[in-house]
């Protein structure tokens, strides 16, 4: 271990930066811009030690760092990783700079602000993904809210105070149910430590309770249907920077409740309820799909599909209890876990890419309609080349990381029950079939109209970030070993914690 | 030394393809074509090497992986290959049509926009395709599957700005995913149940599942076996066309012609051929598997033939050809001729890959002209495409010599000894579709070669045969197709060359049942079997009505009307895929979303408990007048309720 407070430097390094960002003001835009673009990038930088120096031999918790915040209450300041969080943060971290380079020259109203937003906002996230200790976890979930509601409310679209309130009063009602359930293990336990609560002995209507508040919080986040609405709505109302955002990470920070709160803290109620969050996530899988199949707006759509994607994170993480059960297949658990957490990193890039990509074309002619393009690959060949690369990752084509967690996700589905896999896998063609029928409506064709006749390839700034996403795609999606073997050992053990029962 | 072998073939088509793509404006045109015919010939000749050594030199079967993909739970993803003797020929087969379709489009392609694209995506092509058959597990095969996939989408919608075009590689690519969902499935048993993905470890694991039943649907207990390899199966009724999976073949000669020929003929779509052959350790162990796929098969072997009799689209016709013969060769796999089928899928390749580069170089000369009702004569403009033509067709029919008599009456006989269920009716499908072979073949042979000339007068002043780059893929492909079944036959079907790769189980064994001396016995032995004669029968009839009496075709087509009318809507299975499963998934669609969504979730939940919340706060808003007095008083009557509890109490 360094003695040099490395996770503190990255919530608190992309903070601070956004403080001299927001002051250096929109005088002479350029400088805030590179500014930006400094601190992301040297956060970046300082995260990358995360995962060379990471011990992925153990599932105890690195980079610690702990000091004591409000001693009367047993409240620290209590940072830590392991194999589940590490590879979110540094997905955080990474996805921030092409945000940054992505909102240039793009974002002409109070730019200074608008990047300082976004790095506040990846300070904090990163912080919900460290903490440790209960209180400290709530301030950054709930501060992560308000870069993100500044961002959609001022350079959002025409609706984004409805969108923004929306997703304000949502993700509110579910954590404060997650505040109550917090509070009271803190009575139960004497101490705010998370990784405390996962050994506090809690009987099956407690675990229950618990279990069912935060089901609230992280399946919001998340979203899992039922309560996924706000997404689409705040999707389209954000700018192309807040969905990028939005989908790429802060969906994520759902999943990754699941993983470090409810699953290991209510193990027994994560299997009486398996079966709700299982259905939950088939729900979004093919009820979701569907309807991503008839939107008419690119953006809508892109959320639609994101909703999809991520049922299969929650799939893979229920899956578990039933696979453990079931005497025909011998092992297999481990493998929706990973093929969850796989997803999710996936699904970061390739949501970011695609929000990107719509991007581009929204900067161009000011609509996000299906119906306003058409033969886009005659004026931007480069362009469509990527739209059509990132439209078959989020297919799930193999070779790209798409394929590699609704894979392991599907493999692991079966072997807990056939119908689980066969629904799972019907987003094989119903994935396609929206993607593609957008693609070809969008990109393929004679030119639809004078404006489409108009349009201008990607510029160098463009093909930069475009050019970065499919590296990782494809990187990820032809030897994704590397992300399996940091996170192979803490899930091993999250598992083998939530197949013993607390009562 | 032989992984950098392996390596080699794999990526130089790769490398190809990345030039050719990339750097499309720096090379310019012939860049490209060098780029990638280097890379796609150093593939091809590395393969004749290892077929050599496999098959002359006795080399030992090489199973290796390259890299570990991933290890999740105990349960290994690698990348690596499997070079036996099965391997090699596809290997062969692949990169030297692969080549030929390569140098011919130098000739095809010429004035076309996008020829450096085109050249990248073959070249893309054919590396997807070694990956697919150099596999040694089913992740790789899925990786490959799902690849070349990409590559056909990418090629039927070559001419992006056509809506046919784009419509058509959106169909192939959706319905081979309806494929690609069992086939997925398939391979989450295999994992599930032998805990492996590599092909040795699952076929050596699987014999401990013989009798294992799993339950699928209420208490009926199905045969692990026959639900694997069912599963698998749907996987290749989608690459491989099979009723009712078939439906994108014929959309997706919206192509150039060239990847017609390669891909949708001669290598991609026998893919599903290649696997379940490749998996015969496993069908052998469930004969309702067998029979699923004899009866898929040759139902699709019949039918699929019969219209090919009455397009008129030049690629059409060998379209549906292709169609029926890829039946012949999945009615093969299900009376475990495994060696019959992958035998017609190497004579196939030949002689297919032959006609449709045929038909393109035709195509050529009638300036994109492809309905065989306006060509004619053109034999005596076009003598070698004439002349190849010729060969390919008489090749396909079963004309006593040429590799494809020796390959389908194996295919035939062999359905003739099996005793497993569904044999007789294939038996039947599959005798009379030797007759619609030589049929369809032959209409368009004489309607295209033979008779008055081209309709239009215009047309006829520019038919003059194709350069050099096309003519000599087909004098080099016609060589194959004639010779190569004479050759081989009796090492490959009838010999040991598949011993050890391919398991037949004893009662299964109908090729052992098929009296073979040599490959000259076999031809006298078929005067004495009705397909002969069918074919010939078929041949004089093309040859009959279309150059003497023409009037019976137009008679027979009004007697017939009905039958016309659902072979010209190719018995509805578009307008059914159209309206009940594109239609019904969008209407599904609006109603998830507009009842779901907006109704129920957002109408009545989200925006309800709003209003709801609003309209308390209205309720309430009534007490908080302002007016100090008000509050007083409810203060005074707040005590006085109190007290009085306290006191009552």
């Amino acid at each position: 271990m360094i003695d040099w407070p490395l996770l503190s430097t990255v919530v608190w390094l992309p903070i601070i930066g956004g403080a001299l960002v927001l002051i250096s003001g929109d005088k002479s835009p350029n400088v805030s811009r590179w500014l930006a673009l400094l601190v992301s990038v040297l956060t970046f930088a300082v995260s990358i030690p995360l995962y060379t120096q990471f011990d992925s031999s153990t599932a105890a918790m690195q980079f610690v760092e702990k000091a004591a915040w409000v001693p009367q209450f047993g409240v620290n300041y209590y940072l830590g990783v392991d194999g589940i969080s590490m590879p979110l943060i540094i997905l955080t971290t990474f996805i921030t700079i092409l945000v940054v380079i992505a909102g240039w020259e793009v974002i002409q109203f109070k730019p200074s602000q608008y990047m300082a937003a976004f790095l506040m906002m990846e300070g904090v996230m990163v912080g919900v993904f460290a903490a440790l200790d209960a209180v400290l976890f709530y301030v950054f979930w709930e501060a992560m809210l308000i870069p993100m509601f500044i961002v959609i409310g001022i350079w959002g679209g025409p609706r984004r105070v409805y969108a923004t309130i929306k997703f304000f009063l949502y993700t509110f009602l579910g954590s404060v149910f997650m505040l109550i359930a917090l509070i009271y293990m803190y009575f139960q336990s004497g101490s705010m430590d998370v990784l405390a609560f996962h050994d506090l002995k809690l009987n099956h209507t407690e675990q229950v309770l618990i279990f069912l508040a935060f089901l609230l919080a992280f399946a919001v986040k998340v979203p899992m249907w039922p309560v996924h609405t706000w997404l689409p709505d705040a999707h389209v109302e954000a700018p192309t920077g807040g969905s990028v955002i939005l989908a790429a990470i802060m969906l994520k920070i759902g999943g990754y409740g699941f993983l470090r709160f409810s699953m290991p803290i209510a193990p027994d109620a994560s299997h009486t309820l398996d079966w709700l969050v299982i259905g939950m996530s088939l729900v979004a899988v093919v009820y979701i799909g569907f309807v991503a199949l008839v939107q008419s707006d690119m953006k809508k759509l892109v959320a639609y599909s994101s909703i999809a994607h991520m049922g299969f994170v929650t799939l893979g993480f229920f899956i578990v209890f039933m696979i453990m059960a079931n005497p025909a297949a011998t092992s297999g658990a481990e493998l929706g876990v990973q093929g969850g957490m796989v997803q999710m990193v996936s699904h970061g890039f390739i949501s970011a890419a695609m929000f990107l990509s719509i991007g581009v074309l929204y900067d161009r002619l000011h609509s996000r309609e299906i119906s306003s393009y058409g033969g886009v690959v005659n004026t931007m060949p480069w362009f469509a080349a990527f739209m059509v690369f990132f439209s078959m990752a989020n297919a799930g084509l193999p070779g790209t990381s798409g394929f590699v967690g609704e894979f392991m996700v599907i493999l692991a589905a079966f072997r807990a029950d056939f119908w689980y896999a066969f629904l799972a896998a019907t987003t094989l063609i119903v994935g396609a079939a929206y993607t593609l029928w957008m693609v070809k409506r969008v990109i393929f064709g004679e030119i639809a109209s004078d404006a489409v006749a108009q349009l201008k390839d990607i510029n160098a700034r463009e093909a930069f970030v475009l050019t970065v996403l499919a590296l990782a795609v494809l990187i990820l999606g032809l030897w994704p070993a590397p992300l399996i073997d940091v996170m192979d050992v803490s899930i091993h053990n999250l598992v083998q914690h939530i197949g013993v029962s607390k009562l | 030394m032989m992984e950098s072998i392996l390596l080699t073939i794999v990526l130089a088509p790769l490398v190809g393809a990345a030039i050719a793509g990339l750097l499309r404006n720096q090379i310019g045109k012939a860049g490209a074509h060098w780029a990638t015919i280097l890379g796609v010939g150093t593939s091809c000749v590395l393969s004749m090497y290892i077929l050599y050594l496999h098959a002359f030199a006795g080399a030992e079967v090489y199973n290796q992986s390259v890299y570990t993909w991933m290890v999740s739970d105990g349960l290994r993803f690698e990348v690596g290959f499997l070079i036996d003797r099965l391997t090699a020929m596809m290997m062969a087969v692949v990169t030297f049509v692969s080549l030929m379709v390569h140098i011919y489009t130098i000739g095809y392609m010429h004035d076309e926009d996008g020829y450096q694209r085109f050249f990248s995506y073959i070249a893309l092509f054919t590396f997807s395709m070694l990956m697919l058959v150099m596999s040694n597990n089913f992740l790789q095969l899925f990786f490959g599957w799902e690849a070349v996939g990409l590559v056909s989408y990418l090629l039927i919608g070559f001419y992006f700005k056509k809506d046919t075009a784009v419509f058509a590689n959106m169909k192939a690519f959706l319905v081979n995913r309806v494929g690609d969902f069992g086939f997925v499935l398939g391979i989450a048993a295999v994992a599930m149940y032998f805990n492996t993905l590599d092909y040795a470890e699952a076929f050596a694991a699987a014999p401990a599942f013989a009798d294992t039943t799993i339950n699928i649907w209420g208490d009926e207990q199905w045969s692990l076996m026959t639900v694997v390899c069912i599963l698998l199966f749907i996987g290749a009724m989608g690459k491989s066309a099979q009723v009712p999976l078939h439906v994108w073949l014929p959309d997706s000669m919206e192509g150039p012609t060239p990847i017609s020929a390669l891909i949708h003929a001669a290598t991609m779509v026998t893919a599903g051929i290649f696997m379940v052959a490749r998996m015969s350790p496993l069908y052998e162990m469930s004969e309702t598997a067998l029979t699923f796929v004899l009866v898929i098969g040759a139902t699709t072997a019949f039918f699929m033939g019969l219209i090919g009799i009455i397009q008129n689209d030049i690629k059409r016709v060998v379209a549906y050809s292709t169609l029926s013969q890829l039946g012949y060769m999945v009615a093969a796999l299900g009376v475990s001729a495994y060696a019959a089928g992958l035998f017609h899928l190497m004579t196939h390749a030949f002689f297919k890959a032959l006609l449709f580069l045929a038909a393109g170089s035709v195509i050529m000369g009638m300036h994109h002209d492809q309905d065989i009702r306006n060509m004619g004569g053109i034999r005596k403009y076009m003598p070698i495409t004439h002349w190849t033509a010729l060969l390919g067709s008489l090749a396909l029919i079963g004309f006593p010599g040429f590799s494809g008599f020796f390959s389908k009456d194996a295919i035939i006989e062999a359905v003739h000894y099996s005793t497993i269920d569904g044999a007789g009716y294939a038996y039947v499908l599959l005798v009379a579709g030797v007759f619609l072979t030589a049929l369809y073949s032959f209409r368009m042979y004489f309607l295209v070669f033979h008779g008055k000339g081209p309709r239009d007068e215009h047309a006829k002043d520019h038919l003059h045969e194709s350069p050099w780059v096309v003519t000599l893929p087909l004098i080099l492909l016609a060589i194959p197709s004639v010779f190569i079944g004479y050759f081989t036959v009796g090492d490959m079907v009838f010999g040991d060359y598949f011993n050890g790769i391919l398991t037949v189980a004893p009662e299964h064994n109908t090729l052992g049942q098929i009296e073979f001396t040599s490959a000259w016995g076999f031809v006298m032995h078929a005067v004495h079997g009705v397909p002969l004669y069918l074919a010939l029968g078929g041949l004089f009839a093309a040859w009959y009505v279309y150059t003497r009496k023409p009037g019976i075709a137009s008679e027979l087509r009004t007697r017939l009307d009905w039958a016309h009318f659902a072979l010209d809507q190719k018995y509805g299975f578009d307008h059914f895929n159209q309206a009940v499963f594109a239609g019904g998934s969008r209407l599904l669609g609006k109603f998830f979303w507009n009842v779901g969504d907006k109704v129920i979730i957002d109408g009545i939940a989200v925006n309800g408990s709003a209003h709801t919340v609003g309209w308390l706060a209205s309720v309430v808003r009534f007490i908080q007048t302002g007016y100090l007095y008000h509050y007083a008083f409810a203060v005074i009557l707040g005590l006085l309720g109190l007290l009085t509890w306290f006191v009552v109490r």
